[in-house]
């Protein structure tokens, strides 16, 4: 078979045009929509930081009319009920059923660790949330960044608060008996006693604890203790370490999830003077958190926190790489790379990534006031650009191993 | 010495809460031969109606409250058992199945209408002051919850010595063909009993609510420790469950204080030694 001349020309030709309708059509308005998928905990235990998850997304979205960079935007929520298993089928059903051009969440560091390979895998732009420090250190993905914090990058501003400013000397850590608790006990251990503070106890509680009674009265006389914990269970040590009378002997100070927004909708006059640290306070005085903040406590009648505020700067990070790209999704790595580079200005403040995908950003120490009749984490001292190593040097600090519940050694516990 | 006084007071409370949650799981064990894995979810319903209830009505007692959960949670307990458990009578690997089915439903029904989030059960105002004793301080409302469940041991006791009722139910411990054959309406009785072992597991959780806050996963944490507190003390023995409670608040107090490494078996421990050596329990009236 012979093509002719004529045929031949007239058929590139019609690729051509068929060509740059394509391609125009990218940019206009017909254009298929940008999908992005949201893995979140709706149900079970984690299901209060997964619903400010969607809620905030959503609100994120709404504001833009459910656009970004010219293209309308169709988000899908996949419930993970915050377990690993039902995390990873999700994942792969956003992706190979959903054809998600993005990925944001999931809340826990065992879920984003479960989904972690695959989505490095299937090439998968991500906006990681969870804080497992190796996800961005030992192991790093090119296909991943993560815009809150490690489990101990906020950790070290607050302990080296607590040894300059608040002259702490001795200081008890207690933590739920888990990756995230270990990793950010050990950070906060390891600035703290480099400035000459000593960790005397560190406690580590099982996550299905009953009575936190035992606990409270072992806690040894100290300066400060430190709460290393996430969701309600430091919030039920608290409860208890309060009415042993122990908060009139020794200052409570927590860790970016222990006194969080949602942790304190729930409490009494008692968390009042609680100094906590995290990347973001509802409180934050910058013009766009000055917009996002009144808006969803306006709508869904609470202050956003950890987790609202996760999804809002993952939004605000993808719409500054989208711009960046023009609306293209499709190049995969195009995307990645300019969300590597977004550099966005957040509700959080400026967020920048480091080679690594993990946020560069500011941390505030925070303490617990009273504002309108309700409690509020009201920033007290910023710490700029804070990064995931903090003030030690990167390759010393990837040559240890990771932070675990004995490393770095305890060396000043007393008997 | 401090040390030990003040996890000592910690055992008994701890031991006390148990035993409001196991003494009715215990019951109906005893007498339907059924492993009620809705309990733990019948305590957490307690709990959310407390943590309700005393945040929404300023001057509402902490006891009012336990006694209308009681009622409520037995009512659902009640309704439970007569519509899908008597449905089920000779099938008793299906009832344990839709126990569990059962505690599922509730948990995510809480989760629904509550939330996510934890949500504290305010300690009575005039018991929020801690007790001072010899220089040491004990939270108060801990020694209350002691009083309670003695309280509620007696009243047990009494109930199954000393009335028509707690006759029969022996009765029907002791030898459920027998009973039936002499007349005791079993069937009724058990839904009794349901009622009665659901309520003392609603008024329970309200009274365990200031030390544990309602939360969902509430209920998944304290099933198992009603079910080591029975398989301990002994299955259908109101003994073996007060003195089961108080052994296990001692054993994981003093454990999880002196070997903390051991927090996640250590209440195991006990119950392998029990199952191996004594498998009807301390105080068993029936073999397991």
């Amino acid at each position: 078979m012979t093509i002719s001349r004529r045929r031949f020309v007239g058929g590139v030709a019609g690729a051509a045009i068929a060509n740059m309708t394509a391609s125009s059509l990218v940019f206009g308005q017909n254009s298929e929509p940008i999908r992005i998928g949201l893995l979140a905990a709706k149900t079970g235990p984690l299901a209060s930081g997964g619903i400010d998850m969607e809620l905030a997304l959503t609100m994120f979205l709404k504001e833009r009319e459910n656009t970004l960079a010219g293209r309308k935007v169709e988000l899908i929520v996949a419930d993970t009920a915050g377990v690993p298993a039902t995390a990873r089928t999700k994942a792969q059903e956003l992706i190979e059923k959903n054809n998600v051009h993005c990925m944001m969440g999931p809340l826990a560091a065992f879920e984003a660790l479960a989904i972690a390979d695959y989505l490095t895998e299937k090439e998968m732009p991500t906006l990681g949330v969870a804080a497992a420090e190796n996800m961005t250190q030992r192991h790093p993905s090119p296909w991943f960044v993560r815009l809150t914090s490690t489990s101990a990058q906020c950790a070290y501003p607050l302990a080296d608060y607590s040894a300059k400013e608040l002259n702490y000397k001795k200081i008890v850590t207690i933590a739920d008996d888990f990756a995230y608790g270990h990793e950010m006990c050990a950070g906060f251990q390891r600035a703290f006693e480099d400035n000459g503070g000593k960790i005397i106890q560190k406690i580590f509680t099982p996550l299905a604890t009953p009575d936190y009674g035992s606990y409270v009265a072992q806690v040894k006389s100290a300066d400060a203790i430190f709460l290393g914990t996430a969701g309600s269970n430091g919030f039920r040590f608290l409860r208890q370490f309060i009415e042993y009378g122990l908060k009139d002997k020794m200052a409570v100070i927590g860790g970016m999830t222990a006194l969080d927004e949602s942790v304190l909708r729930n409490m009494g006059d008692e968390a009042l003077g609680i100094l906590t640290t995290s990347w973001y306070s509802a409180e934050l005085d910058n013009p766009f958190n000055k917009s996002f903040a009144p808006a969803f406590r306006k709508q869904f009648k609470y202050d956003p926190g950890y987790y609202a505020a996760s999804t809002y700067v993952s939004g605000e990070v993808l719409e500054a790489a989208l711009k960046a790209t023009k609306g293209n999704v499709e190049d995969k790595k195009a995307l990645m790379a300019a969300i590597r580079g977004s550099n966005a200005e957040t509700v959080r403040g400026l967020v920048k990534f480091d080679e690594f995908g993990n946020a560069t950003g500011n941390v505030y120490i925070r303490k617990v006031t009273k504002a309108d009749g309700r409690l509020v984490n009201s920033v007290i001292k910023t710490y700029p650009d804070v990064t995931q190593f903090w003030t030690y040097d990167k390759a010393a600090f990837l040559q240890n191993p990771v932070y675990s519940r004995d490393y770095p050694p305890a060396k000043n516990l007393e008997p | 010495m401090q040390f030990w006084i003040i996890q000592g007071l910690n055992s008994l409370s701890l031991g006390g809460l148990l035993f409001l949650l196991s003494s009715g799981f215990s019951l109906i064990f005893g007498l339907m031969r059924l492993a009620n894995l809705t309990h733990g979810a019948f305590f957490m319903l307690g709990t959310y109606f407390a943590a309700i209830a005393l945040r929404s009505y300023d001057g509402l007692n902490i006891w009012v409250t336990a006694l209308g959960a009681g009622v409520a949670v037995a009512a659902i307990g009640g309704l439970f058992e007569r519509l899908v458990l008597a449905r089920l009578r000779a099938n008793p690997l299906g009832q344990v199945l839709v126990t569990l089915g059962m505690s599922f439903i509730i948990s995510d029904a809480c989760l629904m209408l509550w939330g996510g989030d934890s949500i504290p059960v305010p300690t009575p105002q005039n018991l929020q002051a801690p007790t001072r004793l010899f220089g040491f301080v004990f939270p108060t409302y801990r020694l209350v919850l002691v009083g309670c469940a003695m309280a509620a041991a007696v009243m047990l006791y009494l109930l199954l010595e000393l009335t028509r009722l707690g006759a029969m139910i022996r009765a029907g411990v002791d030898d459920g063909q027998m009973a039936r054959a002499v007349g005791i309406p079993v069937s009724r009785l058990f839904t009794l009993v349901f009622c009665l072992g659901a309520g003392i597991a609603g008024a329970g959780g309200v009274l365990g609510g200031p030390i544990l806050s309602a939360y969902p996963g509430l209920d998944a944490d304290m099933l198992p420790l009603a079910l080591i507190v029975v398989i301990l003390g002994g299955i259908g023995s109101l003994l073996g469950a007060f003195i089961g409670s108080f052994i296990i608040g001692f054993i994981y107090t003093f454990g999880t204080a002196l070997f903390p490494e051991l927090a996640y078996i250590i209440l195991f421990l006990p119950m392998i030694f029990v199952i191996a050596f004594r498998p009807q329990g301390l105080f068993g009236r029936v073999g397991a």
